[in-house]
């Protein structure tokens, strides 16, 4: 199993020794040569969204990555890259991959005296710590839409089909709960 | 400040690594850096080469003037205080501002002591030329490192000479026995916890980014090959001929710092780069000041 995580800007870095830990085969993509629909999955890292939406297409990434997010690849998207995969963002007419069913609000706790830090379910089973770096959340959401875990009544992790999401940063703690739960998604997938 | 805030702020630096973050004075330079792909912008009144003309004190900005920018742009606003200056920190905390550069492009307020920057909840920023600076702006507080270089220049010799320091050193520690390092604190006035971190990390325990005197899409690249986390760069864009195209160039360059292809392309027809003076030929040296 090899998955590429996403390395334009941001914590890519936190993803891909997480994923050593698990033993799985990284692939960093920063250009379109990186890319291949033969991955087996692909991470979309925290960092700043309009930043890494226009690294997307500035390195022609943009379109082959939606054409296989779209075929089904399994992604996961944290923080930002949950903003890249939702299909709208709140108060906002820029969109990116527009893939998953979820409208999220940017920004969502404020500036950085909102960031946080706290302990919660994950998935119904796991309570795992849950960073938010100015963070967003999910504020609306279709009916195909799975809740994975939701912190003071806004929903902070979800999944539709192949795709999940966090608003938090589970690669930057120590807890493998969160990248298990997308590794079981592309087992499934193949 | 509690460990969880201190850890929160370590982690929005993280998040910024792989950027590019420009200085901006008005709300339109913020809207232009924003849109080139800056992962931050550096509020101020005045740029460094600016400050270096002018001359005379240079302080904090007006806080109206920072909000203006926080309400412009989506991405983290960043301000300036002076060097000692607790007072223009706590103003820039009440407005909520995302990261504070306790910066020695102004004048510093105190020739002594740096702020206590545990005693905030807003995450600080430190300029240092060795890591003896980097350790002790740590230990005082500060969960994001840069290097000073020579601010308001365009001259990236002083960058180039405070990161090959730091990253000499850190080898250096890296390779020491752990009975020598209480000897190392000794010599190089660190705290020994900070020391033991770089010997079993061969990093720093914090984000260190490079700034002082980038201008041009190579100069960033040439500090993310140096191993540089990201890049500040302040007077090199809004001093050039063509500002957005350049500033769209740096971000691309740090991304792609070890593609000489792609960083020839986008190294093209930039317009005229700030023009720069070196460093024999400026009377205040910036990186002297706050040790």
């Amino acid at each position: 199993m090899t998955i590429g995580v996403l390395a334009l800007q941001g914590a890519f870095i936190e993803h891909i020794q997480m994923l050593e830990k698990l033993g799985v085969k990284t692939q960093e993509i920063r250009k379109t040569e990186d890319f291949s629909a033969q991955l087996d999955g692909l991470i979309l890292p925290g960092g700043e969204s309009t930043t890494i939406g226009k690294l997307l297409h500035d390195t022609s990434l943009f379109l082959p990555i939606k054409e296989c997010i779209d075929a089904g690849m399994p992604v996961f998207g944290t923080c930002a890259g949950m903003i890249l995969v939702a299909k709208e963002i709140a108060d906002d007419s820029t969109s990116h991959f527009q893939a998953m069913d979820i409208q999220v609000k940017r920004n969502a706790y404020g500036r950085q005296l909102g960031s946080f830090g706290c302990n919660a379910t994950f998935a119904d089973e796991h309570v795992i710590e849950m960073p938010f770096i100015r963070a967003p959340y999910i504020s609306s959401h279709g009916k195909a839409v799975k809740i994975l875990s939701v912190v003071d009544g806004n929903i902070v992790a979800a999944q539709e089909n192949n795709m999940l999401v966090t608003a938090f940063h589970p690669e930057l703690t120590d807890d493998t709960t969160v990248h298990e739960h997308f590794i079981s998604i592309i087992n499934k997938n193949s | 400040m509690n460990t969880q805030r201190q850890t929160l702020n370590k982690q929005l630096a993280q998040m910024l690594k792989g950027g590019v973050i420009m200085d901006v004075m008005t709300p339109e330079q913020a809207q232009i850096a924003e849109k080139a792909g800056a992962c931050a912008v550096m509020a101020l009144e005045r740029i460094p080469a600016d400050i270096r003309a002018a001359g005379g004190v240079s302080r904090m900005s007006d806080p109206k003037m920072v909000k203006e920018i926080q309400q412009s742009v989506s991405i983290p606003v960043m301000a300036k205080c002076r060097i000692g200056h607790m007072a223009e920190a706590q103003i820039l905390e009440a407005i909520q501002i995302d990261y504070i550069d306790e910066s020695e492009v102004l004048s510093p307020a105190d020739n002594v002591y740096h702020i206590d920057k545990t005693e905030f909840e807003v995450p600080f920023v430190c300029g240092a030329k060795n890591l003896s600076e980097a350790l002790r702006r740590i230990s005082e507080g500060a969960t994001m490192i840069r290097t000073k270089g020579e601010p308001g220049t365009g001259d990236v010799v002083q960058a180039v000479s405070h990161m090959r320091e730091m990253q000499r050193q850190m080898k250096r520690i890296a390779s020491m026995s752990k009975d020598e390092l209480f000897n190392e604190a000794k010599e190089l006035q660190v705290p020994y916890e900070l020391l033991l971190y770089v010997n079993e990390h061969a990093s720093l325990p914090v984000v260190n980014f490079a700034a002082g005197g980038v201008a041009t899409p190579a100069d960033a690249a040439l500090m993310m090959q140096l191993g540089a986390e990201g890049v500040f760069v302040g007077s090199g864009i809004f001093k050039s001929g063509n500002p957005e195209k350049r500033a769209a160039a740096i971000v691309k360059a740090v991304t792609n710092y070890n593609d000489p292809k792609i960083l020839a392309e986008i190294s093209e027809d930039l317009g005229e780069a700030m023009v720069g003076i070196n460093e024999d030929e400026i009377k205040i040296l910036m990186a002297e000041r706050g040790k």
